[in-house]
């Protein structure tokens, strides 16, 4: 609270940079979590509500005419435009929101003050509703040849790894914490995916402190059980994620990567994956792409081109596929690394699960996934996602590259994947929100000392209960190609620019109608016909026993018929066929008075063009609380609007 | 028949024919005077039959004996074909390169083609101006059908009947073609219900460096606007373009001579520019190097979204001048047969409910585009792999095209048809058994007596067996306008012709078929629930006066 100077200011403009017309005069409020605009005199739907851990950065721009500009950039990439009439208020608001938007302590973030309607026992549960001990028996562990090992049981090992950690039965304690010493930040080979079909592995850990020359006993020992767990195979793969030179580069420092001479039977094998700060600076490049204002084509493709993101998505995609092909068609063991294990090891290792597991494309499992190779495995997530203020160079956008690897499968693979698109969105919200604890701290240890589980929730539960708006309404599970192994193309051309997480909140960008929802709406619809078809059926046989016996049962027939009349009484909602599902409401629309004998330039260009329908629409919050309206942006912007767009 | 001549070797065994993305087939490669057919003879493998008139370009390779020839089609893809023996090899190139390449009309295949389907309504006889005049003349009195080219004179490329103002006499509609490029007078295109609001199209004036003028033109546009309104007139050309102009003869309306009307200058590229813009994408989707950068940067040097886009806006601009300034609108660029047909056909799609039905659409190819006098013999001679000599052809019809699919995509539920639609359309003009593609314009159909000696193409696709596969699942009527986003990252690129040869589509189409299933299955159960109601309504009368005791 007291980094809040001003926490009111009033006749604040919101600006919509598409157009003109759509801006609102309003109520700006700063509280302790959210930033607040109420809109004036407009109806509902008009507050926006921006949670400050959300925010990445607030801009103060030259003054205009109207008055001092204030961009409040938010970690979804939604930008938001305020003009403030006074400068002092400006200046003020611009100093409290620049603290509050840069907590220092883990404190001080949403997730700690978060406080909905549960019970302990809810919390609880929200945290009991992913069990990763259930996982690995899902996929078949412990079983005769791995088992969990409890040396990590006080992070004593290794700091950033899980307490629990799968290992090949036959290794002894002495290999482990050998091979432990001989890995950058401790992080031994250890197992992260298993098929039981054939009893292949994907094995995870940090790069080895090769140097030039070093070779360790206990980590060749670890890499031939793991090789030997695996016994219909005779070698196994080790995958470096990193480009060569990076790789060799760092062997200068004492680290480097395992020398095939040294390890019996692996195959060594570099695939070029990026590093986190050219991650970084290429998503910058194109966040800056799809934030340009009424680009030309060509502008927009080549600074897509020249932002390398759509490159760095085919690189992690094409390493996935190389593993779980491994895996699937060879049946060979392949243990991955980079240089920590915990960003790029992490991205490869779950797009190999995704690819070679149908649980991982269920809701679910999507979930479990995240929580097991992600989070167990000591992403750094507040590192990685900024939560604090701290090493800007220690932030990229690791975990985002994972979700869109996820969301470009789902445009090759329309059936395969439980849930759509908006479930990765969701997610992408709350990793960085900071509004339940999952995703906060850098490891498990932190979280257990910060003790997250009695102070925060769980967001996994909370996801799950609002599945219904998170399915895929053309997911068929059965059929022969969504099993096993997906096989996707990695041509240029099949990776394309993600618009609903880049430009979310650009709104004229999107189709008007949404193939997904009205899909969604007659599923439900046909959902509640099977139910009623159900009934008339029960009522038409009740009638005719009725018929056939001559028996009089009162009180059912009452019950039964009352039951009937009252469904028929009720045709409007089916009479007439076919369901009213995508009937079009006409967007408001505001007085067409184009300037066409004005502005010359600016009539011609329909792209520029004010012709805009609606209201803006800010029901879309950036996270807010549980008891506002959609809260945590998960609603799709366009739902429940057609009509004109930008012409 | 004179195809003989030109098939040097009618017949080869042991062809393989290689395509990317099915099973190689082993068979008899066979020549007809239309067709090259491979076929493996055996009952559960795909035969070969590919129109002559669909081949693109070919090029031939030996290794030893085994001659290839790699055949590009006009529907962008390629096949190969492995042919043992050189003599055979090179004598079934240049036969194919013979028989894809004749020059007279007369000999293309739909003046042999017979349908083996009855022809139940003659897609020559369902679209007649008269019918679409009596629409509009029960919305307005101010239009009228003029016969004055009724023998093709006035206007060579226009159909013999036109509408245009009702006070304008044909004597000055004679006058008015005079000062238009090729005649192409300014005629009525499209009649706006909701406001009376029009759009009219024409040529070029033929204003000139000395600035002619021609009161009858002026008259005659004049007499489309209302006491005090002012119109738009929407030239495609940039201002430089139609500046330089001038010096051929041509140019553009001059404010002195049209004060009431205002001149926006938009910038769709001409033809020849078209055609490289084609070419050059289909080599960026066809390249195989598998390199991010390469590919964007091709996509992007190949300027086809940029076409995209610049001809959808100014489509978008046109539609916003009739239904939102309340204005009515002249388009045209130089000839009035490209980009001007592109702009008018867009912006009613836009505006029109009935142009996103089957039969809307239909009727807006015929009356737009067919009618309307695009050369389409001449834009589709070649496609996409043409190496020779260009002359005029370019993908004016396919961008046409890609701009409603990128309609169709941001409005999925407002069409009644499908990509499959377009896609269809796009192939049949370019190769195709049915006649309604031929020649230039009405003139020239007349002459070659298509309707008499070919099958339209709605004859065939109007056929409830084939319009099946062209519905869309997801279709409700939608009477509003629809103004599609026209931002670079609203604008896809059309895969379903462009990738069409390079992927897999099995997902996709498994997905497609899902989504009919599920609206297939909603109705069953509509239809279900509504007949149990009303049989159990029955049965309650009947049970009534056992009920109530």
């Amino acid at each position: 609270m007291e980094h809040i100077r001003m926490p009111k200011v009033e006749h604040v403009r919101l600006v919509d940079r598409s157009s003109s017309r759509r801006t609102q005069v309003g109520t700006l409020y700063l509280t302790a979590t959210h930033t607040i605009f109420v809109g004036k005199g407009s109806e509902d739907r008009n507050d926006l509500w921006v949670l400050h851990s959300l925010v990445c950065n607030v801009v103060k721009h030259k003054a205009s005419q109207s008055g001092y500009p204030l961009l409040i950039i938010c970690k979804n990439f939604q930008v938001i435009r305020f003009i403030i009439p006074q400068e002092s208020d400006c200046h003020d608001v611009y100093i409290s929101l620049s603290r509050l938007s840069r907590p220092e302590k883990y404190e001080e973030l949403y997730c700690f003050s978060f406080n909905p309607n549960v019970d302990k026992a809810e919390r609880e549960h929200s945290w009991d509703f992913l069990d990763l001990k259930a996982e690995y028996s899902r996929m078949g562990l412990p079983n005769k040849l791995w088992h969990v090992n409890p040396i990590n049981r006080e992070y004593r090992v290794c700091d950033t790894y899980p307490a629990d950690l799968f290992v090949p039965k036959s290794v002894t304690l002495p290999v482990i914490v050998g091979s432990s010493k001989f890995r950058s930040r401790g992080r031994f080979p250890t197992l992260s995916y298993y098929c039981k079909e054939n009893h292949a592995t994907i094995c995870r850990s940090s790069q080895p402190l090769s140097g030039f020359s070093a070779r360790c006993l206990e980590d060749e020992q670890m890499l031939q059980a793991i090789m030997k767990s695996n016994p219909g195979s005779r070698f196994m793969y080790v995958v470096d994620t990193r480009p060569k030179l990076n790789a060799m580069a760092n062997r200068a420092a004492g680290k480097g990567y395992e020398n095939e001479d040294n390890y019996c039977n692996i195959k060594f094998q570099f695939i070029g994956i990026e590093n986190i700060h050219v991650m970084r600076n290429s998503q910058q490049k194109l966040i800056e792409v799809s934030a340009l204002h009424s680009p030309s084509m060509g502008e927009f493709l080549t600074g897509l081109e020249n932002s390398d993101w759509l490159r760095h998505i085919k690189s992690i995609m094409e390493a996935g596929l190389f593993i779980s092909k491994a895996v699937a068609e060879e049946g060979v063991s392949v243990l991955v690394h980079c240089s920590d294990g915990w960003d790029r090891t992490a991205q490869v290792c779950s797009v190999a699960s995704v690819l070679l597991d149908p649980y991982y494309r269920t809701l679910k499992g999507l979930m479990v996934l995240i929580e097991k190779d992600w989070v167990s495995f000591g992403h750094m997530f507040s590192h990685r996602c900024g939560h604090l203020i701290g090493e800007a160079k220690e932030v990229s956008p690791v975990i985002d590259q994972f979700l869109e690897c996820v969301w470009q499968l789902m445009e090759q693979f329309p059936c395969a994947f439980e849930y759509n698109e908006k479930f990765l969105i969701s997610i992408h919200i709350h990793i960085y929100s900071c509004h339940y604890g999952n995703f906060i701290c850098n490891s498990q240890k932190e979280r257990k000392d910060l003790c997250i589980k009695e102070k925060a929730h769980s967001v996994w539960l909370h996801l799950w209960e609002k599945k219904l708006d998170f399915m895929n309404p053309l997911f068929k599970p059965d059929q022969s190609q969504n099993q096993g192994l997906l096989r996707p193309s990695t041509a240029p051309y099949c990776f394309k620019y993600w618009r609903r997480l880049y430009n979310r909140f650009d709104r004229e960008l999107h189709p008007r109608q949404s193939e997904l929802d009205c899909l969604m709406t007659v599923k439900e619809e046909t959902q509640k016909l099977e139910e009623e078809l159900a009934l008339y059926e029960q009522v038409k046989c009740q009638i005719f026993n009725f018929h056939l016996h001559k028996v009089f049962l009162f009180n059912f027939s009452d019950h039964v018929f009352s039951a009937y009349t009252s469904l028929a009484n009720t045709p409007q909602d089916y009479i007439g066929g076919a369901p009213n599902v995508f009937t079009l409401q006409q967007g408001e629309r505001e007085s067409a008075e184009l300037c066409l004998f004005g502005d010359q330039t600016k009539s011609s260009d329909a792209d520029n063009s004010d012709q805009e329908s609606g209201v803006a629409d800010f029901s879309s919050h950036s996270s807010g609380e549980e008891s506002l309206p959609s809260e945590d942006s998960v609603k799709d912007p366009d739902s429940d609007e057609t009509g004109p767009n930008r012409a | 028949m004179e195809f003989a001549e030109l098939i040097k070797t009618p017949r080869v065994d042991g062809v393989v024919l290689r395509r990317p993305f099915m099973p190689t087939v082993e068979g008899t490669l066979c020549l007809t005077g239309h067709h090259l057919i491979l076929s493996s003879r055996q009952d559960n493998t795909e035969e070969l039959w590919l129109l002559h008139a669909n081949i693109d370009s070919t090029e031939k390779r030996f290794v030893g004996s085994l001659g290839t020839i790699i055949v590009k089609c006009k529907d962008l893809r390629v096949i190969q074909l492995d042919i043992p023996g050189m003599e055979e090899c090179l004598n079934i190139a240049s036969s194919i390169e013979a028989l894809s390449t004749l020059d007279s009309v007369s000999l293309m295949y739909p003046f042999f083609y017979r349908p083996l389907f009855e022809v139940i309504e003659d897609g020559w006889q369902s679209f007649v101006p008269e019918e679409s005049f009596k629409d509009l003349e029960s919305m307005t009195d101010e239009w009228r059908l003029s016969e004055v080219n009724k023998d093709f004179s006035v206007c060579p490329s226009y159909p013999s009947l036109l509408t245009v103002p009702r006070d304008i006499d044909d004597e000055s509609l004679c006058k008015a073609a005079s000062f238009r490029h090729g005649g192409r007078f300014p005629v009525l295109s499209y009649y706006h219900k909701k406001n009376g609001m029009v759009i009219m199209r024409a040529a070029q004036p033929l204003t000139g460096t000395n600035g002619r003028r021609c009161k009858e033109d002026e008259k005659l546009i004049n007499a489309t606007l209302c006491a005090g309104k002012r119109g738009y007139i929407i030239d495609t050309r940039t201002i430089a373009v139609a500046q330089q102009a001038k010096a051929r003869g041509g140019g553009f309306e001059q404010e002195a001579n049209y004060p009431q009307w205002r001149r926006i200058h938009k910038a769709i590229e001409r033809s020849n520019v078209l055609q490289d813009s084609l070419i050059k994408l289909v080599e960026a989707c066809n390249d195989q190097s598998h390199s991010m950068d390469r590919w964007l940067s091709k996509l992007e040097a190949s300027n086809w979204q940029s076409n995209v886009k610049e001809i959808l806006t100014t489509a978008c601009l046109a539609a916003q001048c009739i239904d939102r300034e309340g204005a009515s609108v002249l388009v045209h660029g130089t000839e009035g047969t490209d980009s001007t047909l592109q702009v008018t056909s867009l912006a009613q799609i836009i505006l029109d409910p009935a142009c996103r039905t089957i039969r809307g659409f239909e009727v807006l190819i015929e009356r737009e585009w067919l009618q309307a006098g695009h050369p389409f013999q001449q834009r589709c001679a070649q496609s996409a792999y043409s190496n020779g000599k260009l002359r005029s052809e370019a993908p004016v019809f396919l961008l046409f095209l890609d701009c409603v699919w990128q309609i169709l995509r941001q409005f999925p539920c407002s069409f009644q048809f499908n990509e499959n639609l377009l896609i269809m359309l796009f192939e049949h003009a370019y190769a195709s058994q049915f006649g309604t593609f031929l020649g230039n314009c009405v003139a020239e159909r007349g002459k070659l007596q298509l309707s008499q000696k070919t099958v339209s193409l709605w004859s065939w696709v109007n056929r409830p067996q084939e319009l099946e596969r062209f519905l869309n699942p997801l279709y409700e009527p939608n009477n509003l306008v629809i103004w599609p986003s026209v931002a670079p990252q609203s604008l896809l690129l059309w895969e379903g012709v462009f990738l069409r040869w390079n992927r897999s589509t099995k997902c996709l189409d498994e997905a497609y078929q899902e989504m009919v299933h599920i609206i297939e299955y909603n109705k069953e159960l509509q239809n279900k629930v509504n007949s149990l109601r009303r049989q159990l309504a029955q049965l309650e009368t009947e049970d009534s006066p056992l009920q109530t005791p």
